[in-house]
Parts: C-alpha cells; structure tokens; sequence
C-alpha cells in the first residue's frame, strides 16, 4: 500500500528517475529474527493477520505444528517448524518465521513490468501497490524466497509490507510488537546487524554453536530482515532458506540483455521506419479503398 | 513461585521440568530467554517430549512420565556424593542436623514407619524430632503407656519445643546422613532404570546442575521451574517436595534467580488458591475449621504452631499470629455479629468432615450424595479425569447450573456422543445456563504466578443479556437471603447476619471487594514503636496491623497492604528498578507486603552479608541496627544476625524442611519414587510396593485400571498447546486455524510398528475409555528403556470434545482426551494423575 509519508527510491517498470529520489536523509529499517530465542508460539501469525485485516481460513492438521504449508496472498508470516537431527544424533526443533525478506535488490521489483506496481521505499521496505498490479504474476518467478502469493479472485498479488503503513508512522511492525519471547527486534540496518553478529558471538563463545552467524545473504544486495541461526552453514534446514539467493537468471536476463537487446530493436525500428518515409515519403490510400468502407 | 517471572532473569542455570513454559506461559518465558541472553545463563529440560521448551535449551533429556522424583532424587543423590552442596546454608538454614526421634524408618521396603495396609494411612507420630538437652542430645523418651480404656484420646503429637541436633552432621539419625542414606539408592543406573534416561545422559545433566555449587562456592545461584507436570500425579506433591529439598541442598532458596518456581495455568490461578479455591483451606491458607475442633479456642489451638528449634537459636514462627489473621477474618465476614462472646462466629463458618475435593465431588454425585453443581469458569466434563464418569455423575444430579460465555461439553452433557435418544429421555437433570461476561468485559485484579495483583480494566461493555459473575452470585445469594428471612430455617444466622455492604448489593463493584479484603481498622488503632495512628473506618497499611481482639476486619491476611489509605495499589504502574535486578516495587503489588522474593533472608550469609555481592537483596545494616534491601525483607527487621533466626519465618523450625515433620504430609516426610497407579513396569526400588502406599482406588463401577497384562503398555501423558486455551478457544477462530484439529503424538518407531503414517487416524484406548484423532509422528518423543524393556511413550493435546467449530462442522471425532484417564489423585493437593498413565493404540481403518 502507498503511503504518502514513506518516499520512494525505485519503482517497477519505471523509466527515468524516481520523483523525490535522493532528496532526504534515510535509514535504511531492519527486523532482525534470532530463531534461537523464538519458540514457535505464532503470536506473529496472528499479530499480521489481526494488523492488516486479513480473514481467518479453513486449515488441516498435516502431521506438523506448522499452521500452513507455506504463506498465502492472505496469509503473510508463517513460522515454519523441523524436527532436525544433528550429525552426532541430537535432535533440534527449528522454526523460522517466514515473510518477505525485504531485498535491497528485490528480485520482484526486477522482474515487475508494470509501472510503479512494486516500489521500494528509501527505508528498504519493498512494496507491492495492488492498484498499479497487472497481475502477470513475474513478481512471483523473480522471487529467490518464494514470498509473493497471487489472488486469482482479484488477479493481484499480495505479501509481507513490513507494516509500512505502522513504520511511517514510527511505530514496529505488528509481528515486532506482538513477539513475546523476544526473538524479534525492529531498528536500522546497522543496529540489527551489530546486534545479531553480537547475538551470533555469543552462541560461537558460550553456546557451542560453531557455525552461529548471521543471514544477510549478499546474492541480493542484503535483506531488510535477517536472522540469526544456529548453524549459518546449513540455512536449508530452517524450512527452506535458500544458501545464496540470487535474482533468477531469467529475470535477470530478462531486465538486462533481453531488454536492452529489445530496445535495440524498437530504436531499430523506428530508424528503419524513419529512412523508409525519407525515401518513400507517405502512404497514399486509394479512393475506392475508401467507398468499400475501409479503414481510414 | 517463592520468586517471580521477572527474577527469573537473574539465573545462572535453571532446570525446567513437569512444566513448558515456552508452550504455556510464552510471554513469562521471555525472562528465561533474558538469562541466557544477559548472563549466558544455561537450561536444563527435562519432560516426556522435546518440546517447544526444549528447543531453546542447553541440554535435553527425555523422562519417561511419572518419573521425576527419580531424577531429582539421583541429583540429590549425586550433589551429595560430589560435595556440591551449601554446607552453611545446609547447616544454618535447614533441619539437616536436626536429629530424627527413635523409631522412625525409611522407605528400603517402600513404606515409612507407622503405615497401616488395612487402612492405607500413617501413624505419623515417628515422624518427628528428637527433644535436645541443653548440648543438643537427644533425650530418651519414655514409652508411651498403652491408654486406659476408656481414657480420652492422646493429644495429637506435636514437634519438641527443643530439638536435638547434631551440627558436625555425623549422628546416624540426623536428616542429613538420613537423607544421604534414603536416596543412596537413588544411582544413575537406578535412575536410568526408572526413568528411561541414559546413565550418562543423567550424569551430564546432574554435573550440569550442580556444578553451580563447585567447590562450595556460593555466588551462583540455579532456579528450579515446574508446572502441572510436577502436580498432576498421585505423587505430585513429593514431586515438589523433592525439588525444594533439591534447592535447600544447594543453598538456592530465597536467592535472586533461584527457587522453586510454580508457573500457574491461568491468569488468576494464584488468586484462586489464595482466596479459598481448595476446599479445605480459607483466604489466606487459614485451614477450615474440622467438628473435632470444637470451638474457635480449639480451632486456633490445631492452627497455630509453637516454635521447635535447636535452644540456642531464634525463630519468628509468623503462623503464631494465626488467631490475629482468623479473628480479623471473621469479622470482615460478620462485622459487629462476630464478637469475643460468641467465640467471633465461629459456628457460622462450615465445617469440613470429609474429601470435597474434585475428584471426591464428581465421585459423590455419581454416588447420588451430591445433588447439584455450579459450574462456573471450568468445564467439568472437559477436565475430567475419566470424563465419562462425570457426564454419568452429572446425569444424577438434581440440577446443573452453567455460567458460560460458550455453550460446552458440561452444559450440553445430556448430548455427549454415544447417548442414545432413549438414554437422553431420562435424564431428569434440569440444566440452568446463565450467559456470563468475558475475561475482556470485567474489571478486578488477576494474581499471578509472581503472587503480583494487577487491576485490569473492562475492554468492552458486557454484551446484552450477560451478567458479569458477581452480579450472578449476588443475585443468588440475596434470593436465599430473602427466603430465610421469611421462612427462617434451622440455622439461618450464618446467611443473615453476612456482612453484605456494597453501594449495589445486587452487583457489588470489585474494587469494594478488593478494600474489603484488604482489611480496615474498627477501631483507633495506634503502634507504639513507630506512633503511626490508624483511625476508625480507615484501610490498614498491612498485616501487621491485624488484632485478634476484635479491632481489625480483614478478608485474607496476605492481600493486606493491596488497598490502603493511598488508593488500589494494584493498579500501580511504576516501571523504576533501581536495582536493576526486575524487583519493580511500584509495578501493581506482591503478596505478602509488596516483597518479591520470599525467605529473602537466605539471600545472605550467617553475617548478613550477601551471597552474591552483584546481587543484593536485602542485608543486615549494622549502622542502623536492622535489614535493608533492594526488596522488602521477609524477616522480623530488628533480629541481628547474632540471635540467629532462621531465616523460613513460616516454619516453627525457622529453618527449611528437609524433613518435613509429623502430618505435613500423608505419604512420607521425605520424597520416595513411586509408579503411577497405571504403569508399564513394578516399582524397581520395591516391587512389592509399586505405587504410593496411601492412594486409594476409586470403587464405582466407572472407576476401572488398566495394567500392562490387559495390553496396555504404552505411557500416556496429556498437555496443552499455545495455540489454544484449555477448551473453549475450540470456539474462536483465529485459534482454531493455527490448530484445527485434534492430535496424538506418536514416536516414528511406534508409527512403524502400526504401518502409519503421519495425518492417518489413530485410536488410543485405555481401561475407560478410547480417543480417536489424527496421529502427529514425531521424531520427538523416542522409544525408551524402562527397567530393560522397550517402552513407547505418546502424548496427547487435551483442547477438543464435542461443541466448537471443527467439532460443530464434523470434523472431529468428538472425543475427550479426558475419557482416558484415571480416577486417582494425589494423597496431599488432590490433583488427578492426568499424566503418565497407560494406553493400547491402534490404527484406525480409513
């Protein structure tokens, strides 16, 4: 959704420079996910489900804590739980609060064609803005986490705004608030990070957790949520987190190559048209053309 | 809790165990996560399952149901025989060197001294001190003669006003080398036996616990955080029992981060229990006069303690001002009708002559001695135990009434499943459903595990056509009060002479409740010492103000000090702590006098210093000659650390009972292991005496034991899931989409067996009753080793019957998890064994 108090620094399908951009000092928002202090409770689900009016739905028990198999156009943060067994036989429960991750370098943004239908906010929040939707559904495909959820009803598609409408406000997100264990904290990118790889120190040093870092991953210029977890080499066990995410080729060729190779072509076509009425000047309609009842 | 949910941020290791915070009290839980946050605090959990708790721990360890005083047991066993112990603590602020009279006998054979197998009960009177000469030694008794027939009956023994003792801990008979003694049994290989869990897996836990006090230092401190895991047996007190004797070994009682921490089930459980919720105690924990007391002198006489100490030490012994809380009681019940010449009304207050405790209660209407029941707040049905005995119990009755904001499985009994048309024909009970008012739409205080009274406003108006509760009970209560105004009655006094002062007496207004139980003066009222003056009519300032001569009214002792003179100190919101340790003095009001840690004094050494000098308390200060603190003192503040008080105001002894004395308790005065009254496998300490020698069966036909001859073999236990509260958000729902339906949890080993898979139905039968639903397989609760032999272990989320919405669109299979189990409770608190009883399973043909 729109908000007329956050400003805009990219748009999909947009040519030319994004109106205001780089006029005001911005920073950049981040929640910040311990998974290793978060125990599932859901008070998250409910929090988004409650903030942004969403309708409560028909689920099944499919052999799992987890509410769904994953998110939904109208069901926007799920945790997703593991029963994982460590090498040496011991066993760990994960569970991941899954949501948009809010990319620095959102592979939906990238493979949006439709103007201004996906924005990113100068604070990082990356948003979808259903009125400029065409519904093509490349959102979907150009999203490394699998986030994006299309209505079919409305021919829109639907995810995570990170509360933009509470944070332009100055208030957290509704998962932020709702969190009771403690596992989420809400602040700039700088303080979360300081604050995980502080948190990631202290599981290495105190917790035995060799391999504790911090999910940031670079293949999409960073996230505007990051989590810490136990075991940063292995982010597949936490219901699917992708090691190096990246942009998909497709879109990437797509919004690169392709598109610079099809704007040749338009140039080269409108060049091409261009010499042909120099050298052939306009086209001339025939007058019994014209008593058949043809086009003009 | 003797702490509270805040301190618990304040630990260095805790044990969680008989409970799941995480699950059931997520937003307490925080202040754990706080611990091992801020101080690399270390969790040790210990349940049935791997539970949402047990993902966040350190160390893990899977106890087959039932078998917690095993472990604790092997830990006493293992912090004694590894030295890691509080010897100062032990030695000054326990009876571990009290010495033990002749006679008495520990449980080798699984029974005490004095037990009686043709009654089941104790001859508790070797049970007791030794008496002390001046140096400590204990003094020949001489035999009691056998009474003259015809002679009155003995007195009731009592504890030796001076207790023999030894402090170099050697004497054969002291509770110290009595202790050591009854849980040298208690190996890790015997505990392995028991309780499923590898030896040295118990080892690493029992050395990650202890390890606190390594080498007798005592700056760390371990809490110990349980739940209805610990109660919900038939030995569920001792369970707890053990646990503090655990926490008086290691000097962690009355410590900032220690304790032994009860985390309640509901928001106002705590208030429940400290208003009366147990039929045999008062507000206040005042224990309800019995016939054989006979008078208000001979009530008092039973309740009040007399000190019973080594000689040379000192003991507050609070209970003494027993008569000051009951006569004050007394008078906020019946103002000027109780007075000293009718020995303060003491005939109005009903007696107890026998069990009227849950189990008992449903027992009586199935035995058509109890005719009706209201039934408000709770689904009777639902928490069962051996939920088809209550739905028969409540076809019985005369008459039902329900105060509900859900029609439920107790108010539309009449049509549980399987009752016929015929059947339904007649049952002459007539149900009366009184629509209620929602937690959101009343005001009042709620007390929580941290014995703090929060006020909390109404959210929303009560909807047309409900009543809020005390509306409801009032109405009723001036109904019988007009009737036995006009047809008087055999003793109508206790009705009509009830104080019953409220600005609307139809609908008295809560926070007039809440002053009237605070307590107020009847007269002026003046301390000496301090020449604070208390006029007439005005709030008392605490429980030190209550009078036993009539010029004090007061509706539970503890809560005295909630209501003053400066307005409903429960609605404080003071977020200053300026100690930094989460004490909060102005944040609402903690029972007794605002203090958040109990027996705090035990947070210092025999000097008065602190423990731990980064955590102080409180601390004796010589400059001004009393106690000082961070937290309110829970000490006579005179007493110099000299006089040598014991710092367990509460017992006679001044000290903590590691022995606990005489009729504390029914089943032992120290904790032994004994098997559910369902189990897989006979007692391996004494299979002869398998279960708790004192708990007896039930006798109506509903009431059938399973064993493992009759095929079942499996343990079951029974829990709850965040994502639903107890059974009515099966109502609501956001609630019911996180969890739709009901589940059984099932080892993958056990699912093998079966040929299921997960999402497949599964039937779960004991000797009552059988549970269909889904089976949830689970690499979370593994197959363990009991006593050798291969054991399953399933669990069951409680949350379904046969009213909500899935159950409504017939999607369940409408069942209880409480017709499966037991009728039997525990000896002491008399809390059903809802865990850790035994069941078949099969599949479910689709």
């Amino acid at each position: 959704m729109s908000q007329a108090t956050l400003r805009i620094q990219k748009m999909s399908g947009h040519a030319g420079p994004v109106p205001g951009e780089g006029t005001q000092r911005e920073l950049q928002v981040c929640k910040l996910i311990d998974v290793t202090t978060c125990i599932g409770c859901k008070a998250c689900e409910v929090a988004c489900l409650e903030w942004n009016g969403l309708p409560y739905r028909e689920t099944m028990f499919e052999n799992t804590y987890q509410t769904m198999p994953d998110t939904a156009w109208n069901f926007w943060n799920v945790i997703k739980f593991n029963e994982y067994e460590r090498p040496d036989g011991s066993l760990m429960w994960l569970m991941r609060k899954d949501q948009c991750m809010h990319c620095a370098e959102p592979g939906c943004l990238a493979a949006c064609p439709a103007d201004a239908a996906i924005v990113q906010y100068a604070n990082g929040v990356v948003d979808f803005q259903q009125d400029h939707c065409i519904g093509c559904g490349y959102c979907i495909s150009g999203c490394p986490f699998n986030i994006p959820k299309f209505n079919s009803a409305t021919k829109k598609v639907f995810k995570c705004t990170l509360c933009s409408d509470r944070i332009s406000e100055g208030l957290e997100p509704a998962c932020i608030k709702a969190c009771p264990s403690g596992c989420l904290h809400f602040g700039t990118k700088d303080d979360m990070k300081e604050l995980a790889e502080k948190r990631a120190g202290q599981l290495r040093d105190h917790f035995g957790f060799a391999n504790a870092g911090v999910y940031d991953p670079p293949g999409v210029g960073g996230t505007g949520v990051i989590y810490v977890l136990h075991d940063a080499t292995n982010p597949e066990e936490y219901g699917g987190l992708p090691k190096n995410p990246t942009i998909p080729w497709v879109v990437k060729l797509w919004k690169g190559p392709v598109k610079w190779l099809g704007n040749l072509a338009i140039a080269g076509g409108i060049i091409a048209v261009t010499l042909h009425y120099l050298r052939y000047g306009a086209k001339t309609v025939k007058e019994d053309n014209r008593a058949e009842g043809g086009q003009p | 809790m003797t702490n509270g949910w805040v301190d618990i941020k304040n630990t260095d290791l805790m044990l969680i165990m008989g409970g799941n915070p995480a699950e059931n009290h997520p937003c307490g839980f925080k202040w754990a996560l706080e611990a091992k946050r801020n101080r690399n605090a270390k969790m040790i959990v210990v349940d049935p399952r791997f539970t949402r708790t047990a993902s966040t721990a350190d160390l893990f360890c899977q106890i087959r149901a039932g078998a917690d005083i095993a472990f604790l047991g092997g830990l006493i066993h293992y912090a004694l025989e590894n030295n890691r112990i509080a010897k100062d603590y032990l030695l000054h602020y326990t009876n571990a060197a009290f010495v033990v009279k002749d006679g008495f006998k520990l449980p080798e054979d699984g029974v005490f001294s004095g037990f009686d197998a043709k009654t089941q009960s104790y001859d508790k009177s070797s049970w007791n001190y030794a008496t002390g000469d001046a140096a400590g030694h204990a003094l020949k008794e001489p035999h009691a003669a056998a009474a003259a027939p015809g002679a009155p009956p003995a007195p009731p023994p009592s504890m030796p006003e001076k207790v023999a003792y030894d402090f170099t801990l050697q004497n054969p008979s002291c509770v110290y080398q009595l202790l050591r003694k009854h849980y040298s049994r208690y190996t890790p290989e015997m505990v392995a036996r028991i309780t499923g869990i590898p030896a040295a897996d118990f080892v690493k836990a029992a050395e990650m616990f202890t390890s606190i006090r390594k080498d007798g230092d005592m700056k760390k401190v371990a809490t110990v955080i349980y739940a209805v895991g610990w109660t919900h047996h038939s030995f569920g007190t001792q369970i707890i029992r053990t646990a503090a004797i655990l926490q008086l070994l290691l000097g962690n009682v009355g410590r900032a981060g220690g304790g032994v921490n009860a985390l309640r089930g509901h928001s106002n459980i705590q208030g429940a229990t400290d208003m009366a919720g147990i039929f045999d105690v008062l507000p206040g924990y005042l224990k309800v006069p019995t016939p054989a007391d006979g008078s208000f002198d001979g009530w008092m006489k039973r309740l009040t303690p007399k000190p019973a100490k080594p000689g040379q030490w000192d003991s507050f012994n609070y209970w003494s001002n027993t008569p000051k809380f009951a006569v004050s009681f007394l008078k906020a019940l019946y103002g000027d009708a109780a007075t000293k010449n009718n020995d303060w009304a003491y005939d109005y207050l009903p007696k107890v002559d026998r069990n009227f405790s849950w189990v008992y209660l449903w027992d009586n209407m199935y035995n058509g001695i109890v005719k009706g029941i209201f039934a408000f707040g709770m689904n009777g049905v639902a928490i069962g135990p051996d939920s088809s005995k209550n739905i028969d119990a409540l076809k019985k009755a005369d008459w039902l009434v329900v105060g509900e904001i859900y029609p439920d499985e107790t108010s539309e009994f009449w049509k549980a499943p399987g009752t016929t048309a015929e059947e339904m024909k007649k049952i002459q009970t007539t149900v009366y459903r009184l629509p209620c008012a929602g937690f959101a739409e009343k005001d009042g205080s709620f007390t929580n595990s941290a014995r703090w009274l929060q006020w909390k406003n109404a959210a929303l108006p009560v909807p047309l056509g409900c009543r809020l509760d005390q509306a409801i009970v009032a109405q009723i209560f001036l109904k019988v009060r007009d009737l036995y105004k006009k047809e008087g009655g055999k003793f109508p006094d206790p009705i009509l002479k009830l104080s019953w002062n409220y600005t609307d007496p139809a609908n008295p207004s809560l926070s007039e409740v809440l002053k009237e139980i605070n307590g107020k003066a009847l007269a002026d009222l003046a301390d000496p010492k301090t020449k604070q003056e208390i006029k007439t009519g005005q709030q008392l300032p605490g429980f030190a103000w209550l009078k036993d001569d009539g010029t004090t009214a007061c509706g539970n002792w503890i809560y005295s000090g909630s209501f003053t003179e400066a307005g409903n100190l429960t609605m404080r919101r003071g977020t200053e702590d300026p100690s930094g340790m989460g004490v909060y003095p102005n944040w609402a009001w903690s029972w007794p006098a605002n203090r958040r840690v109990l027996y705090n004094r035990a947070s210092c050494d025999l000097e008065g210093k602190p423990w731990d000098p980064s955590r102080r308390q409180v601390w004796w200060s010589e400059a001004a000659q009393k106690w000082a603190g961070n937290d309110v003192p829970d000490f006579k503040v005179d007493s110099a650390p000299k006089d040598h008080m014991g710092p367990f105001i509460m017992n006679p002894e001044g000290v903590g009972r590691i022995f606990a004395p005489l009729g504390a308790f029914a089943d032992g005065p120290l904790p032994e292991f004994y098997e559910p009254m369902e189990s897989p496998i006979d007692n391996p300490l004494h299979p002869q005496q398998t279960h708790n020698p004192v708990v007896k069966r039930f006798k109506t036909p509903a009431d059938k034991y399973g064993s493992p001859k009759d095929g079942y073999t499996i343990v079951c236990t029974t829990y709850r899931l965040t994502e639903h509260y107890h059974y009515w958000t099966k109502n609501n729902p956001v609630n019911v989409q996180l969890v739709p339906e009901p589940f059984v949890e099932i080892p993958v080993e056990l699912a093998n067996d079966l040929g299921l898979r997960g999402g497949e139905k599964i039937k779960v039968s004991s000797a009552r009753g059988e549970y269909i639903a889904k089976a949830m397989v689970t690499r979370r609760i593994k197959p363990m080793l009991i006593d050798g032999k291969k054991t399953y272990q399933i669990g069951i989320p409680i949350h379904w019957g046969y009213r909500g919405i899935a159950e409504d669109a017939g999607k369940t299979a409408l069942k209880l998890a409480n017709l499966l189990s037991p009728t039997v409770v525990d000896p002491n608190a008399h809390t059903p064994e809802f865990k850790g009883f035994i069941v078949k399973v099969e599949r479910v043909q689709a």
